[in-house]
């Protein structure tokens, strides 16, 4: 198969020192294997998440993605623009529906573009790394690559909110999408049956504003884990690993639990089934070691 | 914008309605609400909302400019968009709250204290600068939004988890010096500039 | 010849029957017990051969009674039609081998059960004539409706459309009725975003321009006699001159009142004159015509309340208990009036539930959100006059607090109250209450100037009969426009609250409705539910003792009284469900093909075991219209029941006569099962009142226990639905138990 080529938009969590660079690495690896060349995004910015509501208006946050869509026409022609970021994915995937659907405002985006020298056309498709996968290379296609399968590992699938809703992964329902669960399958694991907390929220970004509000939707989470068997839980969003990841402590410290659940990315398992090492797998980044991962890697 | 603080508004009436559709991200949806309370159900935060989504929508209708514009309600938002993708009239109501937390913010009269909202500005502030997030300034930053005692505080508590990031190379102290940016931070600047320009000009025009 | 009965009985093999019982026997037992005169079996009797087979005989041998031992009478139907002779059933396959298990034990008693059949359809064909329908039939392709609003003159023009001439009666001196004065009306296309032209003008120059339709501007009927095919009608106008006119069949589309909103003073009507209904604000739309609507003192309004459920959906006295059912759709048409012409107006709908029902309903809503609408749900207390405003008070429901709003205009949504004339069940119980010296009970309905609209000669009263909330009677789900007069339809609001675009689709039925009475009465055919029946009922004259409880129980008013007080049929009326057979207590009421003694002999051709052989018989009475298929679809889902229950089917469960019960009691029978429709408000009797008037007699049978010394639990009556496939089997195996616990009957011989 001839290689595949996307431009890049990796985001501020992906990049050397940030909280999901252990993502990225294992996102290499994965690549590798499946022969993808990702071309990163020339000079591209920060989308401003699902945050920056506050500070910036409607326009200048569309804006934002308009300079990242306009620099990958620049530099990338026609290729699909593609995120692992379940944020900077929605954010530009919606900054395309909306400009397309509206005349004024892609006018209005391409005037303000004017004043740093840029022209967008929002005409690329916008997918998450996942999209790729699945339509692209499909689970069989995935499953061809697989060398250690992934046995005896129970995995709970936790496609959190923003690469379901509201765009989501085509044909796939909101309230219970299956494909994590089968890319699970297809690297050999076993899925947590109805995972029930699998489309929950884990606070987003208010972890930072209202911690102990989010800390009950992350205990939420992790317990039902532990309720379906589970040995680690898997995530295709860098929030949602990092906040069901790394809280665990202080949840432990306030509501006397025990919790000591490994979170890993889906490219974490599938570099790992490819036969990857620990190390290109992103592992070294667990705050939890997903010790059963680790295993099989080291084998 | 100090009038606009002290729009009259007449109970029942479409005036601040008008001023939504107008001013806030999706505003012209607002009427749309049939009140079924489904987005209250969805919401993972739903407990917190003093006023939950339909009820905002309905107060908007009804005038209560003052009650929704200083309300905590819309800063509850996770962006989880559970509303959007259950909401049988198809509101994007998660735009919706994010607009009148904007719309807010940029009046002034969005509570003071309330830490979303002082934790999004951060957030904004921190990525227009640079042209991306800067995790570790706006971690220290957050810490310190309630006041030099209460940063400490959290610092302390939240600790652990830091040297956890520290230790797995998932936070950097780089980042403290410089770190990560764009190049061309002064294109940025006269993209956003201009962005607002264009947004408050359409609103004046739609204001009349 | 015609005189001589002589009896066929066919026995089919098919369907595993000849696998499961022994059809030599039968063949023995339709010969020697029940005395048919030619016997066969077949191996597949439905099929052309078999059919021949039959046919050859009725031909070629004289056989002018079948008996068909076969499947259930609700199947091959098509098949075994056979012209000019009585047909009946003995129900081998469902009623026995499909219910029964395939045993060694079961095989005594299933043979056993295969044996009455046969007796029981043999001996049943022995006591049927062929009917021979009605000589005295007229054809009168001519409908007369009653009311010239859209649900009339829609009627009128689909039934003209059909070839038929019609009537329109109006009391008023114009066309058009309640919609001709709206300005416009609720969206009936795609995209239904707005309102739209009412549509009146062109349905009253349809009517005007039909050659086939006659108009009588303010007239009324004065009086109206005869039947379906006959019906005679004296039309009389204003000034008093009558002309009389026949016709086929009758639509009554006379319409709705609107509700009185004077008694509504704490919503400001009659006090202000800027608060007004609905109807009111439809006139002054179309006073202004597309300009700003204007108050009375000649303001323009620039802000409007709309009150839904104005003295609707609520409890209190005087109020309206029912949904009006378009007023949502209407006040939201009629923000619309504000919003087009002038978006600054300020338009509050004010609701408690938000009702939008029909195709296009919701789409409306949306638009009128779209256009700027406010819905607020919320509970209007009261409306007091406010310096130039009103001040509306009301609870915001979403928001939980009290509030109001100032306004220009209020518009109170008020509901239809029917205009069906005289409650004539409420009318025989004062006349009853009289004779008894009770004082009448004061009617709590809403209060409306009740006239007769149809004048009725009937001996059961002037009107079409009420069902609920002054409603006339007629099943909205089952049976639209079917009331309980035979080729007389009701249609639009006076059967149930509606907008324009139910109306004109409910017109279209009723005048299909019409036609096919015209229809079956040239034919002597009964209509709806047993269309195309040629029975009817006859009586012994000499017999008869004048009770009147054939003529007051008829459910369909079929039945006068002739000068000499005796009952007096009038066969195009009647149904054929046979409540005034089941009525009558010296049994001289019977139908060609099912009488007394059609079901009598059938269930004591029976062979009832003596005690010690411990095989208990049970009687079931199933309606053929709701239990008998549910026993079918039991059968076809291979549910088991006793084999020791013998089913007759029954045309409703209103014409059992209690001395079926008596009999079947006093030869031996353990037990009586009796299955008939839902009854009561929410009936679902094919004959309206038939299940209801058997359970007020079967509630009498204990008497008959009694006498004998029996014990009550013998006798059951229940309520059975179609759907009750699983229930229906396990009443008979209730009562199959309950014989096991209290022992057989001791009147065996």
């Amino acid at each position: 198969m001839s290689k595949k080529e996307y431009s890049f938009y990796p985001g501020c969590s992906s990049q050397k020192g940030a909280s999901a660079s252990n993502y990225q690495v294992s996102v290499d690896s994965m690549c590798d294997v499946l022969d993808i060349k990702l071309n990163e995004i020339p000079d591209w910015n920060c989308c401003s998440a699902s945050i920056g509501y506050a500070g910036g208006g409607v326009l200048p946050r569309l804006a934002l993605s308009a300079r990242n869509m306009a620099l990958s026409e620049q530099a990338h022609g026609d290729q699909d623009i593609v995120a692992t970021c379940a944020a900077c994915w929605l954010a530009t995937r919606e900054t395309k529906e909306r400009l397309l659907h509206d005349e004024a405002l892609m006018k209005d985006t391409n005037e303000a573009l004017a004043a740093g020298g840029l022209k967008v056309e929002a005409k690329q498709n916008v997918r998450h790394m996942v999209e790729v996968l699945i339509e692209d290379f499909g689970y069989d296609g995935l499953a061809k690559n697989v060398k250690k399968p992934l046995d005896g590992i129970k995995i709970a699938g936790y496609v959190g909110c923003q690469t379901n809703r509201p765009f989501g992964i085509a044909g796939e329902s909101f309230e219970n999408p299956k494909y994590l669960d089968k890319l699970i399958e297809t690297m050999g694991a076993e899925p947590v049956e109805n995972y029930d907390k699998k489309v929950s929220c884990c606070g987003g970004a208010l972890i930072f504003s209202e911690p102990e509000k989010s800390h009950a939707l992350i205990k939420d989470i992790i317990e039902a884990a532990y309720d379906g068997g589970a040995d680690m839980i898997v995530t295709p969003c860098p929030v949602c690993q990092l906040n069901v990841e790394a809280y665990q402590d202080q949840i432990n410290a306030k509501y006397k639990t025990k919790f000591n659940m490994p979170v890993v990315y889906y490219s974490q398992l599938m570099s790992v089934a490819y036969g990857k090492s620990g190390k290109e797998a992103g592992l070294d980044g667990q705050v939890i070691a997903a010790r059963k991962l680790e295993e099989i890697a080291g084998k | 914008m100090s009038t606009m603080n002290q729009a009259k508004v007449e109970k029942y009436r479409n005036d601040f309605l008008k001023e939504v559709t107008a001013n806030v991200e999706e505003g012209e949806w607002v009427k749309m609400c049939m009140q079924c309370g489904v987005c209250a159900g969805s919401c993972p935060f739903g407990p917190y909302w003093e006023h939950p989504p339909q009820e905002i929508f309905m107060m908007i209708r009804a005038g209560k400019r003052e009650e929704v514009l200083t309300s905590t309600s819309m800063w509850m938002c996770t962006s989880c968009y559970n509303c959007i993708a259950r909401c049988p009239r198809e509101l994007p109501i998660t735009h919706i709250m994010h607009g009148l937390a904007h719309y807010a913010d940029r009046l002034g009269l969005a509570p003071k204290n309330q830490p979303t909202r002082k934790f999004a500005n951060l957030f904004w502030n921190n990525l227009t600068k640079k042209g991306r997030a800067n995790e570790l300034k706006l971690g220290i930053a957050l810490y310190f939004m309630n006041g030099f005692i209460e940063g400490i505080k959290t610092a302390l508590k939240m600790q652990k988890m830091g040297l956890n990031m520290f230790k797995t190379k998932r936070l950097s102290p780089m980042e403290l010096l410089g770190g990560h940016g764009i190049k061309d931070t002064g294109g940025l600047h006269a993209i956003l500039k201009k962005a607002r320009e264009i947004e408050l000009a359409n609103a004046e025009k739609f204001n009349g | 010849m015609a005189d001589e009965i002589k009896i066929g009985a066919y026995i089919c093999q098919g369907c595993g029957i000849g696998d499961r019982v022994d059809t030599a026997q039968l063949a023995q037992v339709a010969q020697r017990d029940a005395k048919a005169s030619i016997v066969r079996e077949h191996a597949f009797l439905c099929n052309a051969e078999g059919v021949k087979m039959i046919q050859d005989d009725i031909d070629n041998e004289g056989v002018n009674r079948v008996a068909i031992c076969a499947c259930s009478r609700r199947a091959k139907t098509e098949a075994f039609n056979f012209e000019g002779v009585a047909i009946t059933r003995g129900n081998l396959r469902e009623g026995v081998i499909w219910i029964r298990p395939d045993t060694d034990e079961a095989r005594e008693t299933t043979q056993d059960m295969a044996d009455d059949y046969v007796r029981m359809a043999v001996t049943e064909a022995k006591y049927m004539t062929p009917p021979k329908g009605d000589d005295n039939t007229k054809y009168t392709p001519k409908v007369l409706i009653v009311g010239g609003g859209v649900s009339g003159m829609t009627a009128a023009v689909e039934a003209a459309k059909a070839g038929y001439q019609c009537t329109i009666v109006e009391k008023s001196g114009a066309l058009g009725g309640a919609a001709a004065k709206a300005w416009k009306r609720i969206p009936q296309h795609a995209p239904y975003a707005d309102p739209e032209d009412t549509g009146v003008a062109e349905l009253i120059k349809a009517v005007e321009e039909s050659d086939k339709i006659t108009v009588h501007l303010n007239s009324h009927l004065t009086k109206t006699s005869g039947a379906p095919g006959r019906f005679s009608a004296d039309i009389t106008t204003e000034s008093g001159s009558t002309t009389t006119e026949n016709f086929g069949a009758i639509v009554q589309a006379s319409g709705y009142f609107e509700y009185d909103a004077r008694q509504l003073p704490e919503l400001g009507y009659g006090k202000s004159a800027n608060v007004v209904t609905q109807a009111e604000l439809d006139a002054m739309a179309k006073e202004a015509d597309g300009g700003p609507i204007k108050t009375k003192d000649g303001k323009e309004v620039n802000s409007v309340a709309f009150i839904q459920c104005a003295g609707q959906r609520s409890e209190k006295e005087g109020h309206l208990p029912y949904c009006s059912g378009h007023c949502c759709l209407t006040s939201i048409k009629q923000a619309m009036y504000f919003k087009d012409q002038n978006p600054d107006i300020d338009t509050n709908v004010i609701y408690t539930d938000l009702r939008t029902p029909g195709a296009g309903g919701e789409d409306f809503y949306r638009s009128g959100q779209q256009k700027g609408i406010t819905f607020t749900k919320g509970a209007v207390s009261e409306v007091v006059a406010s310096g130039d405003a009103l001040e509306v008070k009301f609870k915001d429901l979403i928001l939980d607090e009290d509030t109001s709003e100032k306004v220009d205009l209020v518009v109170l949504a008020t509901g239809q109250v029917p205009n069906s004339g005289v409650d004539i069940e409420a009318m025989a119980a004062v006349v009853e209450g009289e004779e008894d010296g009770a004082e009448p009970e004061e009617p709590t309905a809403v209060q409306v100037p009740v006239e007769s609209i149809l004048n009725l000669t009937y001996r059961q009263g002037p009107d079409v009969p009420h069902l609920k909330y002054g409603f006339n009677d007629s099943h909205f789900i089952c049976f639209p426009y079917e009331t309980r007069r035979t080729g007389i339809y009701t249609t639009g609001p006076v059967r149930r609250p509606m907008d324009m675009q139910q109306a004109i689709e409910d017109a279209t039925g009723a005048a299909m409705k019409a036609i096919q009475a015209i229809e079956n009465a040239a034919k002597g055919r009964a209509a709806h539910p047993r269309s195309g029946d040629l029975s009817f009922p006859s009586f012994r004259r000499e017999g008869c003792t004048q009770c009147k409880r054939c003529t007051v129980e008829c459910p369909f008013g079929a039945i006068d009284e002739d000068e000499e007080r005796y009952p007096q049929f009038n066969e195009e009326r009647c149904r054929r469900c046979g409540t005034c057979m089941g009525a009558c207590p010296v049994r001289v009421i019977s139908f060609e093909n099912y009488s007394v003694d059609s079901v009598g002999q059938q269930l004591k051709i029976v062979d009832i075991p003596d005690e010690f052989e411990e095989k208990p018989r049970i009687l079931a009475l199933a309606c053929e219209n709701d239990a008998y298929p549910a026993l079918d679809m039991a059968a076809m889902n291979k549910v088991e029941y006793s084999a020791f229950v013998r089913v007759i089917p029954v045309r409703c469960l209103g014409s059992v006569n209690l001395i079926w019960i008596t009999d079947a009691l006093n030869s031996g029978y353990d037990g009586v099962v009796m299955m008939g429709c839902q009854k009561g408000e929410n009936y679902q009797c094919h004959f309206v009142r038939g299940s209801e008037i058997a359970h007020v007699r079967m509630s009498k049978v204990d008497d008959t226990l009694q006498s004998l010394s029996l014990e009550p639990e013998r006798v059951s009556v229940h309520e059975v639905a179609i759907t009750d496939i699983e229930r229906a089997p396990a009443l008979i195996n209730e009562m199959a138990e309950t014989i096991e616990k209290i022992g057989m009957s001791p009147f065996k011989f």
